[in-house]
């Protein structure tokens, strides 16, 4: 377990304990992790690799013989215990891949079937109806039948319609498979908005390594039903030793705050305890704390401090490990920035007459870095 | 022009209609369950049960009817409880008849619904379960609306279809006025009598009413306005 984990354990919610034993066709979904009980859980992996089971199984609508399921002190699920909750009586919301809304009723309708049945044995309404549909912006969609709406529409009403249950653990399966990319990057900023709105602790699953990297605080790695890495997700998504084969995705994680804005040029320092980065200014006012996305393969190493460069973002970091990367001619170089840790694909015959190893004091150049939350 | 309709033929249109109201409302209870057990069961009864379901489908109404008969009379199993109970015999009485076509008409009513149930797939009873509704719940508020244009068709159909049945009420209710004589039995006492004329107007009658039957049924349910089977 990593230290990010153990840290958030460490704090007072009790942890969400996943343990879950599934044969399934092709290999057996075997996870038994501990996980925060806070912000989002992102479980990544490959198509077919146990995510959509092992949520099925949180959820209830999958059985494994041998399973415990605990979210926040109470047992949903223990076969040692014979303790097993019909889905409909765990206290969560579930968020479909496709919409999945019920045709018979309108928006409001859907969102009021969820909410008739809401969780109040438990709590007073934490979220009322109203700051749901405000929540996702749903107030002009109400009246609308579900067969009108975009494929956008209908799945930010899903996620509306799973809160107004009130739920104590919140479940999304790839929520944004089924959109086109311009629907999807209309829907994740609304995730984005629920993460830092809602106390509420979220399972998601994705294939894709640019939404985790822009909603993961923790970061499970599925793979062939086992877990290959979990922990923050910046350290996880740094991590060279993992079979975690992210291609062109490979990405580290900085988190930075806004430390100056230049207005002449439009560009905005970052600061971090490695260093600062400037980047085209985007609005963001001084002093907010966003996380910026590094692909491996914008990032080059030098052992000379670069001079007469276009590059504008030099950092001094140290190599920490190499490793092989998918194709036989790359290396991928994990670099220690401050406490922060970054990622360079190079070419080997490079990282050979370099003499790249391990404790290298070098500079990296980076072309190009996105902001992945704001 | 007069209508040569005499109270005997107005009694028997009067019983089709009741026999045929009775029987819907009875399929409906006993086909909704079948039905959706039907669509969702992996037990390896599906088959064989689906099958006897769509038996009257094939079967000649006479042998539907004799069966009937021969298990209903006083010498079939079913026929020797009812005595046993002091409940008196089935055949040629109005319950013989709701009997014999519910089973008649069974098919009629399960399969639309059975066809509704699997095509709306798992997926909308999951998604109830996760919205913290109850199986029970979810079923009523879920499901049957979901299914609704199949429930249409099938109430439909199954009253139409029992409408129209001759076979299995001429086997097993034979044709007493005001009890078993139904209108299509009246048709053919007519026929059997020479009287074309009435025999006409009856028919005339049916042919209408089944015309307008399925036009509602297409009207009200555009997509699954077809015949089963």
């Amino acid at each position: 377990m990593s230290a990010a984990v153990v840290r958030a354990l460490s704090s007072s919610e009790p942890p969400l304990e996943l343990r879950v034993r599934l044969p399934r066709a092709s290999f057996v979904l075997d996870i038994d992790v501990r996980l925060p009980a806070r912000g989002i859980t992102v479980l990544l992996g490959a198509s077919g690799s146990g995510k959509t089971s092992l949520l099925r199984c949180v959820a209830g609508l999958e059985q494994a013989a041998n399973a415990r399921v605990c979210i926040a002190g109470q047992v949903w699920q223990d076969s040692a215990l014979g303790v097993n909750l019909p889905t409909w009586r765990r206290p969560l919301g579930y968020v479909f891949q496709e919409a999945s809304l019920f045709d018979h009723l309108d928006v409001r309708g859907n969102l009021r079937f969820a909410h008739q049945r809401a969780n109040r044995a438990v709590h007073s309404d934490l979220l009322a109806l109203d700051q749901v549909i405000d929540l996702l912006g749903l107030a002009p969609l109400l009246a609308r039948q579900t067969q009108d709406l975009s494929g956008g529409e209908r799945q930010r009403v899903a996620i509306a319609r799973a809160l107004a249950t009130q739920p104590e653990l919140l479940l999304l399966d790839e929520p944004l498979a089924s959109l086109d990319p311009a629907r999807r990057q209309e829907v994740l900023p609304w995730l984005e908005r629920l993460r830092d709105e809602l106390q509420i602790p979220m399972l998601y699953v994705t294939h894709s390594v640019d939404e985790a990297s822009r909603l993961a605080d923790t970061l499970l790695v599925l793979d062939q039903g086992k877990v290959r890495a979990v922990g923050a997700a910046a350290e996880v998504l740094a991590q060279v030793d993992t079979p975690l084969s992210l291609g062109d995705e490979a990405c580290a994680l900085l988190a930075v705050r806004v430390a100056e804005l230049d207005t002449r040029w439009h560009l905005a320092r970052l600061d971090f305890a490695g260093g600062s980065l400037w980047l085209p200014d985007a609005g963001l006012a001084l002093g907010t704390e966003v996380r910026l996305r590094v692909l491996a393969r914008d990032v080059s190493v030098t052992t000379q401090e670069p001079a007469h460069t276009s590059i504008q973002n030099v950092l001094r970091c140290h190599v920490k490990a190499i490793s092989d990367d998918a194709h036989p001619a790359q290396a991928l170089v994990q670099l220690t920035c401050g406490d922060a840790l970054l990622l360079a694909r190079v070419t080997r015959r490079s990282a050979h007459s370099l003499g790249l190893r391990a404790g290298l004091p070098v500079w990296t150049q980076i072309k190009a870095m996105a902001l992945a939350r704001g | 022009m007069d209508v040569p309709l005499t109270a005997d033929d107005w009694g028997a249109i009067a019983l089709t209609l009741k026999l045929a109201t009775t029987t819907t409302v009875l399929l409906l209870l006993v086909a909704t369950p079948l039905a959706w057990w039907l669509a969702h069961t992996r037990s390896a009864w599906r088959r064989p049960i689906g099958a006897m379901v769509s038996l009257p489908l094939v079967l000649p109404p006479t042998v539907l009817g004799f069966y009937l008969l021969v298990t209903l009379g006083p010498n079939g199993p079913v026929g020797q409880l009812m005595q046993s109970l002091g409940w008196g015999l089935l055949p040629f009485t109005f319950g013989g008849l709701v009997v014999g076509s519910v089973v008649y008409s069974l098919p009629f009513s399960v399969q639309p619904m059975q066809n509704a149930f699997e095509a709306m797939g798992r997926r909308p009873m999951e998604v109830a379960a996760t919205l913290r509704a109850s199986p029970w719940n979810a079923f009523f508020t879920v499901a049957l609306p979901l299914a609704r244009p199949g429930i249409l068709t099938a109430t439909v159909m199954t009253f139409a279809h029992t409408v129209g049945e001759f076979g299995v009420v001429l086997m097993l209710g034979g044709n007493i006025p005001n009890e078993t004589r139904v209108a299509s039995v009246q048709i053919y006492g007519h026929v059997d009598a020479l009287q074309y004329a009435e025999a006409h107007w009856l028919s005339a009658g049916m042919v209408v009413f089944s015309f307008a039957v399925l036009w509602l049924l297409a009207w009200l349910n555009p997509r699954s306005a077809r015949i089963v089977a």
